[in-house]
Order: structure tokens, then C-alpha cells, then sequence
């Protein structure tokens, strides 16, 4: 191959670099290893996090079991190793079950388009909040404290840069929902959006419809948020929302350490020009057959560059086909049974211990500590090989004495009932 | 095609039909053929300000964007709504039914500067 | 002659609505261990919903078959080359794949306790160590989750310097070759975009950018090598015009596979850049993502850099908070970990060597291509190509037939095609990288494919317009698709309903 180059030695390929940038070490990395020993070293690796244990953890990522048929399809070299799908010919396959995607999506939050995935419900949120800029042309946005934390910063990191005003409005401190005359006192002419989460980030359901009609008397659009996808297979969908974003890694999509996962994106019809992201569309070939493409491709980066509505240049297609996957297997009765065996955890749970707010509430709830401390709560049941709940200060420091605590169909009795022993160990003790 | 003698033309291949104190604004019908076929029209509310050589909306293909640009200051006063159902109305007939905007001027004589029929051809035709 | 492929029947499948059926059930769960509880009891008739509507219900093996049947309507790596410029197309190593799946990584908790997490940890730490030595910078965060996170994340760090340094400035230079996300991302950062041309060896005009760079300018983003495939030979000097003015260089790292172990942006005066993990580190597409855009960065930008970042307390790993001059985050948790864990998988196995090995390949692999096609396509710039070459149809467009019909046709020799009309300074681009993974008996084909199709354009050029005409679909029409989006499956009308 040299020879048909024209070229003496593999180095030769390079001599047109500058002298002074081509680098004259080799690079200071260990030498390769074999297959064996990759998997050795992250077997040591994945043996040095908790293994076997119970965990009341939710907080945005959920455990959920994973359908064998998941990794089956996602595996499949087809769909693993495939490229975008921008040549619709040979890519009907993920086209396909985008726009399968895109369905469910739709059927699931009552709103009329959804989008093939965003990176994540942290991402989802600003993107919203900027599109609710463009479409009301105001830049005010109105976010709840009961939004999840993290959440909320990333939408002030967007925002900072992105030229939108945020600020925060507070909850109501005995049902853990969002304190609706707050938004009513807060909003104004320039209020592009008003954000809430349901379930929030205390796992109450929040009113979505009375929000919905305080931010449409003044202007403003009202966007949903959810981070439990689940919840979706039993609670009354926003309906009355204009933009709904969420995070969709309870179905079926590995904690894996915070990543990777997919947000959604999803509107009234009116909006769709807005919506940032990939969008699948249905139409024919030259033989008439039903096919699927990408399509309104001109709102993307690649065509309208800086006027483009986002400059994401992906969807999460891998991402999104586990949880399309997950979503067939369930199907309409199955994620109903779902979340009816989350509700019913939840509150076997919060029988066991005190839940600090009276809202309606899924499969999370704050649980008060009753004077002690929550580490030492945790301390004991890590013991026991289980892990506690999450404790609130860092984020909420008003909420001392608490923790979230996450029940879903993979929590067992037994440990609920050690949970609530470790409550009342300390009470006793108190 | 032969473009239309009462209408004026500009060099980002606008046309303008003047009326008394009303313009009708489209695209020509060298502009829908660069395009190619068009699916959609972003075009401005009623009310809207618009500023000759300004940007008043823009015009799409399946994989490019194009701004339009007035050829005429004024007011908004009528929008052609059946290019939102009907896009390809533009490929077929961009210099009548295909109109875009209606616009009260603000400043009539600013048509004297625009291009007439004959030297729009011969513009279009050194183009190409 | 086309050797590489022949026809096969495919499964039609219909969507899974249309296969769905009242009562049909794919999963089990088990039994409650604790009391059933009543949604509308315990929160409200207004806060339960009705049924899905129109929600598929389908059976175990129909869910196999349905999704098994569509994938293979794919064309992916595992099936053949994608010579896609700068999306380096790379094979996809399974270990990656079991590795990522290994319980104690899979099922760890952002949020669990850290003494639980210090294997998680130490993989960030690992790989944020390796790319750095690669990139030749000083720290990286692993935090954005695609090239264009990264992207915007870089930019917002300039601009969080600049910021302290009193003036954010307004604008960002981007070369007319620049990929769409550049502008796009300094937009979203809050800068007005300006273009700087092309010289006409493809390169960035130093004194053309000489004359433009002033005390407005926060940055200029460049791809190196360029989206021609070409190396920015004046790289230094373009870096110290930025500097003395002031500003920053950005580099957009999509090209990275032509350098690793060959050169290091932090040795030619880049000062942020972000790399893609979904390229270079063959961690695999999937269809559109998930994929990974790490930013690296020089000293001066590293306390700006999201938080949390990992530091080592009393010999373990914590995450470090205190950072007050942080950007804040630009996503929750820490990053897409499980691509990560792919992303190091990838290095271990390479090592320093095999990385540069890998960088030699993958450069052969491109000039190979170019000296075999280049009697038959135009080469608009003459430079020297790296991983990927740029040809244009000029000649191919005197008879009627454009780059989009030949990369069609492509599709009939069983290759997928090259990216079609990018960069935009080319006319009618055909944008080719076979990556390293290709071998010689492969890039023969291709080249065998591409003056097949140059020769039927000359004898036949219908035959590559309408092409392709051996795929189960044939050509979509993507402008209705754009007139009127169909964006969702809905039921059909009852006959009855239609008729009012």
C-alpha cells in the first residue's frame, strides 16, 4: 500500500507536519492488554463499587428490572454498530422504531409530538426552557424548587450564557407540592415559562392543571418535567402542559453510574417547528411503500447553523431503542401493573417510617428522621448491605432530619421492614 | 418563464406589485427553481415591521434555508395563509397565487430603486 | 460487476400498534410481597389516569420478531465499511460491550455512598489521566455527553475566563469549513458568529485572520486536521496571533483519529478542546448516540471546568464541590459513564503504541484512497490529505449526476455512503475516512465500487441517478415527509367516522 502511496515509509505519511509539532516520545500510556485482562481490570473495578445490596435510592435514577429482550435487541450488531440514520435506504430498521418512539412518547404524556431523545432530563430542561423563549419571544422562566436539584443547575448554566432570567419559586412546606399562589405572586409579562416536576423531586404529584391555567391567564407556557418514567404507566398525563421533558432511564436503561441516558422532549402540535432535536417523519418511497426518514431537518444545527433551534447534533437512539424495547414487552397493561407495584412498595414503606409531607406521592417520599440523623440511620442499615435513603441538606437545607427514600417492584419486604426498624431503632434510642 | 412587466424585482430575487399605498411581496420564479421544492414559509405576523433589504422571513427546502428579503418598508397588513398548507403553491406559481405578504408602505419611492422586468431577465440570465 | 452483495428476502413487519391486540402480554411480574394499594384511594380519581390509548400489547416472541426484523434493514459496521468523513466509523469492540455491563458498574447509583463507588470513580479518574496525556492539556472533564455538549461546554469556559478577566467579548471566528454545531454552539454560548474564509490550500488565511482578530474576538474554534482532512500547517502561528490579542483557540477534536500518538493540541497552542469518544475511542454509534464529548483544557481554564471534579483525599476518591469559579454543571451526575468505561476499555487494549499504530493505519487507509480515486474524481485542494480525503463532482456534474446520486449508488455496491455535500467550501463534496479498522481487501472494493460508478457515468448516468435500485426501500420522498409531518402512528378512522 506504501508502494501505491508513492511513499518509502509509514512515516513518510506525516512529514508534511511541522517539525516542532510532531511528537518525538511515544505516548506515556501503558502498553496494550489482552481481551482477559480488560475484563480483569473492570471486574476489579466493578468489585470495588457496592455489590449486593438493597438500595432506597431514587433521586432521578431508578431501579427498575431490565427485560432480557433489552440487551437482546440493543445488542444486535444492526442496531448497536449503525450510523445516524441521515441515508433512509439502509436505515429503516432505526427509523422505524424512532418513529415507534416518537409514538408512545406521545401516547404516554397526552402531548401531540415528541422528539427521538435529548441526552438527558437535565439537558431536556433548558432546551425546553429555551424553546419556550423563542416561542413566546419573553425570557423570564419560573422554576420550581421541588424540580430536582442538579437539574436546576444545569438549567442556570444554560441560562446564564443563553440570555434567560431564571428564578425559583418555593414549596408548600406541609404537602411538599409547589405553593401556586408563589406563581401567581411571581409572574409578570415577561414570564416565558413556568417549570415544575411530577412526580417532584419529594416524589409528590404536583397540580399540574391548576399551574397550567396561572401561567396561560399571563402569557407564559407551562413545562412539565418527570425523571420517573414509570410513573407515566398511572398518573394522569399534563395534558394541559405545552412542553413536556423527562428522563426515560427508568425504562430499562442502566443506573450506570449517572450515564448514558435519554431525555425527551415533547409538545402541542403548534410548537413542532420549535422543537430542538431529531425528528422521524412517516412517508412513502418511489415504489409507494410506506418509509420512515429524518425530516424538518432545517430547525438542526447542520443546515441552519447559528440560527439553528439547538446545536445538539445527536439523539440517544441506542439509548431510546432499550427503552422502546422495554415499553413493548410491558406494553399498555404491564406499565400500568408496573407502577401499581411501585405505589404499593412505596406505601407499604412509608407505613414502616414518617413521611414529612402529606401530598399524594408515588414511589418516593421524604421521610423525617424524627431529631437523629440521617448518616446514622444510613450507617446501621450499610451494615445490613443496605443503602438508606438520600439526606436533603446539601440541597435543602431547611429539610434536617430527612431523607428521600425510593421504593420500586425490585424492593424487597424484608428490607423495608429492616428500614423501618433502623427508624425506630433510633427513636427508641432518642 | 417571462417575468411579469408590473412588477419590480430585487437583486435577492424578491418581486413587489404596488397598488396605491399597498405591496404584494413574493419570490421569483428564478429563486424557486435554486430552491428547488419548497416545504415550508416562515413569514411574518400582521402588524409586523418590515424594512427594505431587511430580512421579513424565510423560505425552506427540504435541506437548505433561505432568508427573504423585503423589497419594500411598511406594515404588515395581509399574510398568505394557504402557503402553510400548500408550499408547493411557490414552485408553481411564485409570481401570483404564491404571494407572501401584503404590506402598507411607508415609503413608496423606495420601488424606484428596484429592478424592472426587463433588467431582472438580464440580471437572472448573466446570473446563470 | 458488483461483487460485494446480492439480493436476499427481508421480513416485512408492520409497526407494533398495528400487531398489537387487546390482552396480548409480554412480561411477568411477580407476585406482591405487600398489601395492593388503590390508586384512586390514595391519590385521587384527578391524578390517576385512564388507559393508554393506543398503546401496543404484544407477545414475548412478536416483540423479538418485530425488532429483530427491523434491524435487518440496517446497514452497520458489522456489516461493511462506512466511509463517512469525520465520523471515523471505527470497529466497535465487543469487550467494550460486556465490560459496560458488568453489574457493579451498570447498577451503580450516582448518588451512592462514595466508599461504594471508588471503582467508578477511579474509571473516571483513569480515563480523564489518559486523555489528557493524549491531548497533550493539563485536565479534562468528562462531564458533557456529545461533541456538541463539549463543543458548548469549551466555549462557555473561554467565556468564564474572559469573564474574570473583565470582558466576555462578542464574538467567535469559525472557518467557512466548520461543521455546524460551531456556529451553532457559539450562538447558544451568547457570541455573534463571523466566518473567516478558506485560503486556497483549504487552510485558514493566516493574514486574513491577522486582520480580522481584535479586542472582540473571545475565539476562533478550528478543526485540526480541517474538515478537508488537511493539517493546519500554520497552527502556531494562528495560535499566537489569537494569544497576543488575547484570545483563545478552540479546537473541535472530531479529527482526533488522524493525531493520536502523532501530535498533541496542547503542543500547538490549542487551549480547550473536546474530544468525541462515539469517534476516535470507537465506542459505538448506535444508531445516532449515545456518545461522549470530554473537554480538555490548559491550566488557565481548569478551575472554570464543571463541578464536581474528582480529588484524592486520605488515598481514595472523593468529589470535590468547592469551586467557586466553576461554570456550574452542564448535566446532571457525572457524565455518560457507560460510555466511559467503553472509551478506557479501548485505550487499554491499544496502549501508547497501539493508539499510534491505530493513528498510522487510519491515515495510510485515507492517502491509499486518494491516490487509487484520485484519476477518476476532482481533488479541489492539493494539500496533503491525513485520515480523510475530499473530493468534488465537478466532473461527474457535466453529465447531470451529482454527489448525492453516486453516494446512492454506492448503496447498491454494498458499501454505505460517504458524507455528501460537507464541507460547504466544496462543491458537491464527497467526504471519504475508512478508519484503520479497514483492511486493504476492503478499500480495493470501494475503490472498484467508486470507478465503477465514475465509469457508468459516463455510459450510463441514469442508472446512478435513480439509484439505489437493490435496496428493499428505494428512494424516500423527503419532501412531503417536510410539507406535511406525519410525526406518530394514530389509529385509523372507523369507516364510519370518515364518511360524516
Amino acid at each position: 500500500m506504501l508502494a501505491a502511496c508513492g511513499l518509502a515509509s509509514a512515516e513518510d505519511l506525516f512529514a508534511h507536519l511541522p517539525e516542532d509539532v510532531r511528537l518525538k516520545q511515544p505516548l506515556a500510556l501503558a502498553p496494550g492488554v489482552s481481551e482477559y485482562e480488560i475484563v480483569d481490570y473492570f471486574r476489579g473495578r466493578a468489585a470495588e463499587n457496592a455489590s449486593a445490596y438493597a438500595s432506597f435510592l431514587g433521586a432521578g435514577v431508578y431501579a427498575h428490572y431490565r427485560p432480557v429482550l433489552v440487551d437482546t435487541v440493543v445488542s444486535r450488531g444492526e442496531f448497536l454498530t449503525s450510523y445516524t440514520p441521515y441515508q433512509a435506504e439502509i436505515s429503516q430498521g432505526t427509523l422505524t422504531t424512532i418513529f415507534e418512539f416518537q409514538t408512545m412518547i406521545c401516547q404516554l404524556t397526552g402531548m401531540d409530538v415528541a422528539n427521538a431523545s435529548m441526552y438527558d432530563g437535565s439537558t431536556a430542561l433548558p432546551e425546553a426552557a429555551l424553546m419556550a423563549a423563542r416561542v413566546t419571544g419573553r425570557h423570564r422562566i419560573l422554576v420550581a424548587r421541588t424540580v430536582h436539584p442538579e437539574y436546576r443547575e444545569v438549567l442556570g448554566t444554560y441560562a446564564r450564557y443563553g440570555h434567560l432570567a431564571v428564578e425559583e419559586f418555593a414549596y408548600a412546606p406541609e404537602s411538599g407540592g409547589v405553593n401556586l399562589e408563589e406563581i401567581e405572586r411571581k409572574l409578570d409579562d415577561q414570564t416565558a415559562a413556568v417549570v415544575i416536576q411530577s412526580p417532584n423531586f419529594f416524589g409528590i404529584i404536583e397540580q399540574v392543571e391548576a399551574a397550567a391555567q396561572i401561567a396561560h391567564r399571563r402569557g407564559a407556557l407551562l413545562v412539565v418535567l418527570f425523571t420517573e418514567a414509570v410513573s407515566l404507566g398511572l398518573l394522569r398525563p399534563a395534558a394541559e402542559a405545552d412542553i413536556v421533558a423527562g428522563e426515560l432511564q427508568s425504562y430499562a436503561i442502566p443506573p450506570g453510574y449517572g450515564g448514558p441516558f435519554a431525555g425527551i422532549i415533547a409538545t402541542k402540535e403548534k410548537f413542532v417547528r420549535q422543537i430542538p432535536g431529531r425528528l422521524v417523519g412517516e412517508t412513502r418511497d418511489a415504489n409507494g411503500n410506506r418509509a420512515f426518514c429524518l425530516t424538518l431537518a432545517t430547525r438542526e444545527q447542520h443546515i441552519r447553523r447559528e440560527k439553528a433551534t439547538s446545536n445538539i447534533c445527536t439523539n440517544q437512539a441506542l439509548i431510546a431503542l432499550m427503552a422502546t424495547v422495554f415499553m413493548s414487552v410491558y406494553g399498555k397493561q404491564g406499565l400500568r401493573e408496573l407502577a401499581e407495584q411501585n405505589l404499593a412498595k412505596a406505601h407499604y414503606l412509608s407505613g414502616q417510617v414518617k413521611p414529612r409531607f402529606t401530598g399524594p406521592f408515588f414511589n418516593e417520599f421524604v421521610a423525617s428522621t424524627n431529631g437523629r440523623s440521617p448518616e446514622e440511620i444510613n450507617q446501621a442499615l450499610l451494615k445490613k448491605k443496605i443503602i438508606g435513603g438520600l439526606p436533603l441538606t446539601r440541597w435543602y437545607p431547611e429539610l434536617e432530619n430527612c431523607m428521600l427514600l425510593c421504593a420500586t417492584e425490585m424492593t424487597r419486604r424484608a428490607h423495608m421492614d429492616e428500614v423501618g426498624r433502623a427508624f425506630q431503632a433510633i427513636e427508641h434510642a432518642a | 418563464m417571462s417575468y411579469p412587466e408590473d412588477l419590480r424585482y430585487t437583486k435577492e430575487h424578491e418581486w413587489v406589485r404596488t397598488e396605491a399605498d399597498i405591496g404584494t411581496i413574493g419570490i421569483t420564479d428564478h429563486a424557486q427553481k435554486e430552491l428547488g421544492d419548497i416545504v415550508y414559509v416562515d413569514l411574518p405576523k400582521i402588524g409586523a415591521l418590515i424594512e427594505q433589504g431587511k430580512s421579513l422571513g424565510s423560505v425552506e427546502s427540504v435541506k437548505a434555508v433561505s432568508d427573504i428579503y423585503s423589497p419594500v418598508s411598511g406594515e404588515i397588513v395581509e399574510v398568505n395563509e394557504s402557503l402553510a398548507q400548500a408550499p408547493e403553491k411557490l414552485n408553481q406559481d411564485p409570481h401570483g397565487a404564491a404571494w407572501l405578504v401584503k404590506v402598507r408602505m411607508s415609503a413608496p419611492d423606495e420601488v424606484k430603486k428596484l429592478l424592472s422586468a426587463a433588467d431582472y431577465q438580464a440580471y437572472v440570465g448573466a446570473e446563470s | 460487476m458488483i461483487t460485494k452483495v446480492r439480493s436476499h428476502i427481508t421480513q416485512n413487519e408492520s409497526l407494533l400498534f398495528e400487531r398489537s391486540s387487546p390482552g396480548k402480554k409480554g412480561y411477568q411480574l411477580p407476585e406482591l410481597d405487600v398489601p395492593p394499594v388503590d390508586p384512586v384511594e390514595a391519590l385521587g380519581a384527578a391524578n390517576v389516569r385512564a388507559e393508554i390509548e393506543g398503546f401496543p400489547e404484544v407477545s414475548e416472541v412478536e416483540v423479538i420478531r418485530h425488532f429483530t426484523r427491523l434491524s435487518t434493514w440496517n446497514y452497520a459496521i458489522d456489516l461493511g465499511m462506512y466511509p463517512l468523513g469525520s465520523c471515523t466509523m471505527k470497529y466497535n469492540p465487543r469487550v467494550n460491550e460486556l465490560v459496560a455491563r458488568l453489574d457493579g458498574l451498570a447498577w451503580a447509583h450516582p448518588y451512592q455512598p462514595e466508599p461504594l463507588a471508588q471503582g467508578a470513580m477511579e474509571i473516571i479518574a483513569r480515563l480523564e489521566a489518559a486523555l489528557a496525556e493524549i491531548t497533550g492539556m493539563d485536565a479534562v472533564t468528562l462531564q458533557p455527553a456529545a461533541g456538541a455538549h463539549g463543543e458548548l461546554t469549551g466555549i462557555l469556559l473561554i467565556r468564564a475566563l474572559l469573564e474574570k478577566r473583565g470582558d466576555p467579548r462578542r464574538k467567535i471566528l469559525v472557518p467557512d469549513s466548520a461543521h455546524g454545531t460551531n456556529p451553532a454552539t457559539a450562538a447558544t454560548a451568547g457570541y455573534a458568529v463571523e466566518n473567516i474564509p478558506s485560503n486556497d490550500r483549504g487552510m485558514v488565511d493566516v493574514a486574513g485572520l491577522e486582520r480580522i482578530v481584535d479586542k472582540d474576538v473571545a475565539a476562533l474554534m478550528i478543526t485540526n486536521p480541517n474538515t478537508l482532512g488537511v493539517f493546519e500547517e500554520n497552527i502556531r502561528s494562528i495560535a499566537e496571533i489569537l494569544h497576543k490579542k488575547g484570545a483563545l483557540l478552540y479546537m473541535d477534536g472530531a479529527n482526533m483519529n488522524a493525531l493520536v500518538g502523532i501530535a498533541k493540541p496542547g503542543d500547538f497552542g490549542v487551549d480547550v478542546m473536546h474530544l468525541n469518544l462515539h469517534k476516535t475511542f470507537s465506542t459505538p454509534h448506535g444508531g445516532g448516540g449515545p456518545g461522549g464529548g470530554p473537554v480538555a483544557v490548559k491550566k488557565i481554564l481548569e478551575p472554570f471546568l464543571p463541578l464536581p471534579r474528582l480529588k484524592r483525599v486520605r488515598n481514595k476518591w472523593t468529589f470535590d464541590y468547592k469551586r467557586p469559579r466553576s461554570i456550574g454543571r452542564v448535566r446532571a451526575f457525572y457524565g455518560n459513564f457507560g460510555v466511559m468505561v467503553r472509551a478506557l476499555a479501548y485505550i487499554l487494549a491499544h496502549g501508547g503504541n497501539g493508539l499510534r499504530n491505530a493513528t498510522v493505519d487510519a491515515v495510510l487507509n485515507a492517502v491509499y484512497l486518494r491516490k487509487k480515486l484520485e484519476p477518476y474524481y476532482d481533488l479541489p485542494y492539493q494539500a496533503p490529505n491525513m485520515h480523510e480525503v475530499v473530493f468534488s463532482d465537478d466532473r461527474q456534474a457535466k453529465r447531470g449526476v451529482r454527489t448525492g446520486d453516486i453516494a446512492k449508488r454506492l448503496i447498491d455496491y454494498g458499501f454505505h455512503p460517504y458524507t455528501v455535500s460537507f464541507p460547504l467550501i466544496v462543491h458537491g463534496a464527497l467526504m471519504i475516512e475508512p478508519t484503520e479498522t479497514e483492511s486493504k481487501l476492503e478499500l480495493d472494493l470501494f475503490v472498484e465500487a467508486m470507478t465503477s460508478i465514475a465509469r457508468e457515468i459516463e455510459t450510463d448516468p441514469d442508472v446512478v441517478r435513480a439509484a439505489p435500485h437493490s435496496t428493499r426501500t428505494r428512494r424516500v420522498d423527503e419532501v412531503t415527509a417536510a410539507r406535511r409531518p406525519v410525526l406518530r402512528w394514530k389509529p385509523a378512522e372507523p369507516a364510519s367516522k370518515a364518511a360524516d
